[in-house]
C-alpha cells in the first residue's frame, strides 16, 4: 500500500518536474548502460527470481532481449518487481524504461494511460481453478460460487461479464497478492480461483496438494500479454516491438541461439537482413547492425524462450497452443524484416 | 496648523515599509500569494503534463459503469452501478469496520486497563501479558494470523457447516443467521422504542435532579435500560409478534438468504479491536494512576465503597487524562483499517484505490479522493473528541 502511495506521489512529482526527460528513452538507457525493466514480483515461468536474485521467465527474457539489442549484453538489466496496481504508474512516471509483466493489452490501457503495447509475447486466456472435491466439470455449473481473485487485474471485469452473460451469481473475494489469493483458495474460503490460465498452472504448482485442484476447460476471455512502453517515444517503441518480432522471425527462419553465428553466412536474404550481414535494419532503429544477432544469440528465438520458461519440459508444462507460429496453427506472426 | 502639517509631512516622508503594521500585513499577503501560487503551479503542471502524455484526467469516470462485483455492500450494489457508487460502497465498509473496532476496542481496553490495576494477582498478570504481547506484534501479522491461521484453517466448508438449531450456521464463507423481516404492525414496535428512549431520558434527568436536591438515590440507569428494551418488547408481544424470520439455506455452493457476516469482517474487526485495546488499556491505566491516591483515600473516608469510588471519583478525573491519547488511538484504528486490502475485506482502499484505480488508471484523482476521505473522517473524530474533552474538562466551581 505504501508503495502504491509512494509511486502515485511519484507520478505527480515526476509529472511536475521532469516533463521533457521522457523523449529519448534510448539515449537514457545507453547513457545509464542498464535497462530498467518492470516485472512481476514472482510468477513461475514469467518472471521469478531465484535465491541468488537471478531472474528467469518469458517476461524477463523479453527485457533481456531488448538489453542485448540495445546494449549488446543481455545481462545489463535491472529488474523492478511491481504489483499489478503499481505497474502502470511506475512506467508513466519514468521509473522504468519498459514494462514486461504479464500485462493484458486492452483498449482502455492502450488509449487512456499514455502507454503503448509493443506486441504480444504470450497469448493467454482467463480460466478457472476449482477444488476437485466439488465435482464441478464445467464453469457453467458455478452459479452461486465464491471466487478468489487478485486485485488490480482485468480478471475482475471478465469474471463479472461471464457470470452476468450466463445468468449466474457469484461473490468475489479480492486479495492483494497472488500468494494470498492462493492461500484463500486452498483454505476453502472460495470454491474457485480465477486468473489467466498460464497463472493457474503456476498457482496450482505452488499448492501444498496440487492434485486437489483442477483447471476447468472454459477460457472466458482473450488475454494478449505483452511488453508496454510510454507513448510519445516512437524510437523506443519501435526497438521493443522489433526485438520481439526479430525473435519470432528467427524461429520462423530456423535461426537459434546455437546456430546464429553460422547462419550469418546464410544465402537466405531474409536471414541476412535479420542478422545484419546485409541491409541497414539496425541503423534504422538507431542501433548497431548486430541488434537482432545479439538478442538471438544471448536470449534465443521465440520458440527457445517459450520452451525454456513455460514449455512442456518445465514444471508448468504448457503446450504451444495459441503461441505456436502462424505457420504451425498458432497466432505468433511477425512482419518481415525488409 | 503648522504643527499638524509638519506631522503629516513626517508621516508621508517615512517610507511605508518601515510601518510595522503594514509590514506585518504585507508579508502575510506575500506568503499567502506564494503558497497559492505554488499549489496552483503544481496542480497546473500536473494537469498539463498528463494531458501532454495522453493520460486521461478529470472526474468524468465516476459516472461510468464499474462492471465488477464487490463481496459485501451495505447499500444496493451490483456490476451495473457506477464507479462513483463503488466509492460509497468502500467508504461505508470502512466506516462499518471502524465503528465496530472503536466500540470493541474501547470496551475491552477499559476492562483491561482496570484489570491491570486490580488487587487480584492473576487478573492483573493476565492483563499485563495481554497488553505486552498484543501491542508488540505488527498489526498486519495479527490480521493474517486471525484470518488465515485461525478463521480459515478451522472453519469447515459450507456443506460441513457448524450448525446451531438449523438456523445459525458457521463456515468458511461466514456466519449465517436468520434475518428478521418485519411484517404489518411492526411500526408500533418502533413507536414504542421511540417512547421508551424519551421516557428513559426523562427518568435519568428526573433522578439526577432529585438526587441533587434531596440526596435520594434512584436506580436510574437500570430503569432506563428497562424502558428502552422492555417497552418495545412488550408491544412486540402484544401485537402478536409482527415479524417473520428469513432462514439461510444451503443452495448449491453456498447458503442463500438470511443474514451473513463475512469472515474478512470478523477477522479484521477482531484484529483491530484486540490490537488497539492493548494501547487503550495502557492509556486507561495511566489515566487512573494519574489521579492522586489522596482522592481515593478521601472517598473512602467519606464511606464510599470500591465501586462508587472508581465510578464517581477516580474515572471522571482520569477521563481528563485519557481522552486526548484515546483520540489518537481512534484515529489510528480508522487508518489501520486500510490494511483490509491484505485479506480481501472490501474497504475503501481495496475497492476504490484498488480495483477502481486499476480499471480506470486515474491515479491522481482516485488517490486524492481517498486521502480526502481519510482526512475528513479523522478530522471529524478529532473535533468530536475535542468537544467531548471540553465537556469533561475540569469545571471550576
Amino acid at each position: 500500500m505504501k508503495r502504491t502511495l509512494t509511486i502515485a506521489t511519484g507520478i505527480a512529482a515526476a509529472a511536475m518536474f521532469a516533463s521533457s526527460a521522457f523523449a529519448g528513452t534510448l539515449e537514457d538507457v545507453k547513457k545509464r548502460g542498464v535497462l530498467s525493466c518492470g516485472v512481476s514480483q514472482g510468477l513461475p515461468g514469467f518472471s521469478q527470481p531465484d535465491d541468488k536474485n537471478n531472474w528467469a521467465g518469458i517476461d524477463v527474457d523479453v527485457c533481456r532481449a531488448v538489453a542485448a539489442a540495445v546494449l549488446g549484453d543481455a545481462n545489463k538489466v535491472s529488474f523492478k518487481p511491481l504489483t499489478a496496481k503499481e505497474r502502470f504508474t511506475a512506467l508513466q512516471s519514468g521509473e522504468i524504461d519498459m514494462l514486461s509483466r504479464n500485462t493484458t493489452w486492452t483498449h482502455t490501457r492502450d488509449t487512456s494511460l499514455g502507454l503503448n503495447f509493443a506486441g504480444v509475447n504470450y497469448y493467454d486466456g482467463q480460466g478457472f481453478l476449482v477444488q476437485k472435491a466439488l465435482g464441478v466439470k464445467s464453469a457453467l455449473e458455478l452459479d452461486g460460487a465464491s471466487v478468489c481473485i487478485q486485485a488490480g487485474t482485468t480478471t475482475e471485469l471478465n469474471l463479472a461479464d461471464y457470470f452476468t452473460l450466463n445468468g449466474m451469481k457469484y461473490s468475489s473475494v479480492v486479495f492483494d497478492s497472488s500468494d494470498q489469493t492462493r492461500e484463500g483458495f486452498e483454505s476453502g474460503r472460495c470454491d474457485i480461483l480465477t486468473s489467466d490460465q498460464s497463472q493457474l498452472y503456476a498457482i496450482r504448482s505452488k499448492m501444498s496438494d496440487p492434485s486437489s485442484a483442477a483447471v476447468l476447460p472454459e477460457v472466458i476471455s482473450k488475454e494478449p500479454l505483452g511488453p508496454v512502453v510510454r507513448q510519445g517515444d516512437d524510437v523506443w517503441f519501435n526497438i521493443v516491438k522489433w526485438t520481439l518480432y526479430a525473435q519470432v522471425n528467427a524461429e520462423e527462419m530456423g535461426v537459434t541461439s546455437a546456430n546464429a553465428a553460422d547462419m550469418k553466412s546464410s544465402k537466405n536474404p531474409n536471414v541476412q537482413r535479420l542478422l545484419g550481414t546485409s541491409g541497414d535494419a539496425g541503423a534504422k532503429l538507431g542501433l548497431g547492425e548486430d541488434w537482432a544477432y545479439n538478442a538471438i544469440t544471448q536470449v534465443g528465438n521465440y520458440g527457445e524462450m517459450f520452451d525454456r520458461n513455460v514449455g512442456p519440459d518445465t514444471p508448468l508444462a504448457i503446450s504451444r497452443g495459441l503461441n505456436a507460429l502462424w505457420s504451425k496453427g498458432g497466432l505468433q506472426y511477425a512482419p518481415p524484416v525488409r | 496648523m503648522a504643527d499638524t502639517s509638519e506631522e503629516q509631512q513626517t508621516k508621508t516622508k517615512t517610507a511605508i515599509w518601515y510601518d510595522p503594521t503594514f509590514r506585518a500585513i504585507a508579508f502575510q499577503v506575500l506568503a499567502g500569494i506564494a503558497i497559492v501560487w505554488f499549489f496552483w503551479y503544481i496542480f497546473d503542471n500536473t494537469l498539463t503534463n498528463m494531458e501532454k502524455r495522453g493520460i486521461t484526467t478529470g472526474f468524468g469516470f465516476l459516472d461510468n459503469p464499474a462492471g465488477f462485483g464487490i463481496l459485501m455492500s451495505l447499500i444496493e450494489y451490483d456490476e451495473t452501478y457506477s464507479y462513483g457508487r463503488t466509492f460509497f460502497v468502500g467508504l461505508l465498509n470502512t466506516l462499518l469496520v471502524s465503528v465496530l473496532g472503536v466500540i470493541f476496542a474501547t470496551t475491552l481496553g477499559f476492562l483491561l486497563g482496570v484489570a491491570r490495576l486490580s488487587n487480584n494477582w492473576l487478573l492483573a498478570k493476565v492483563a499485563t501479558i495481554y497488553v505486552e504481547v498484543l501491542r508488540n506484534i505488527p498489526l498486519l501479522l495479527q490480521i493474517f494470523f486471525w484470518y488465515f491461521a485461525i478463521l480459515l484453517k478451522n472453519l469447515p466448508s459450507p456443506r460441513q457447516s457448524m450448525n446451531l438449531n438449523d438456523s445459525v450456521f458457521l463456515n468458511a464463507r461466514g456466519l449465517y443467521g436468520p434475518a428478521p423481516v418485519p411484517t404489518d404492525g411492526f411500526f408500533a414496535v418502533w413507536i414504542a422504542f421511540g417512547l421508551g428512549v424519551a421516557a428513559a431520558v426523562y427518568v435519568v434527568r428526573w433522578a439526577k435532579k432529585r438526587q441533587d436536591e434531596q440526596g435520594i438515590q434512584f436506580p436510574a440507569y437500570r430503569s432506563a435500560m428497562g424502558l428502552v428494551i422492555g417497552l418495545p418488547l412488550l408491544v412486540f408481544f402484544a401485537m402478536g409478534m409482527p415479524m417473520t424470520l428469513d432462514y439461510p439455506a444451503l443452495k448449491g455452493f453456498n447458503f442463500q438468504g438470511g443474514m451473513r457476516v463475512i469472515p474478512e469482517l470478523m477477522a479484521l474487526t477482531w484484529a483491530l479491536s484486540l490490537y488497539t485495546a492493548s494501547f487503550i488499556a495502557e492509556i486507561v491505566r495511566a489515566g487512573i494512576q494519574g489521579v492522586t491516591h489522596g482522592q481515593t483515600e478521601a472517598a473512602r473516608a467519606m464511606g464510599l465503597r470500591n465501586g462508587p469510588t472508581l465510578r464517581l471519583v477516580v474515572i471522571p478525573q482520569a477521563m481528563r487524562i485519557i481522552i486526548p491519547p484515546l483520540t489518537s488511538q481512534y484515529l489510528n484504528l480508522v487508518k489501520n483499517s486500510s490494511l483490509a486490502t491484505a485479506i480481501g475485506y472490501p474497504d475503501l482502499v481495496a475497492v476504490f484505490m484498488g480495483t477502481t484505480l486499476n480499471q480506470t488508471g486515474q491515479a491522481v484523482e482516485v488517490v486524492g479522493m481517498t486521502m480526502a476521505v481519510y482526512l475528513t473522517i479523522s478530522l471529524l473524530i478529532s473535533s468530536f473528541m475535542n468537544w467531548y474533552n471540553k465537556k469533561m474538562a475540569l469545571v471550576e466551581r
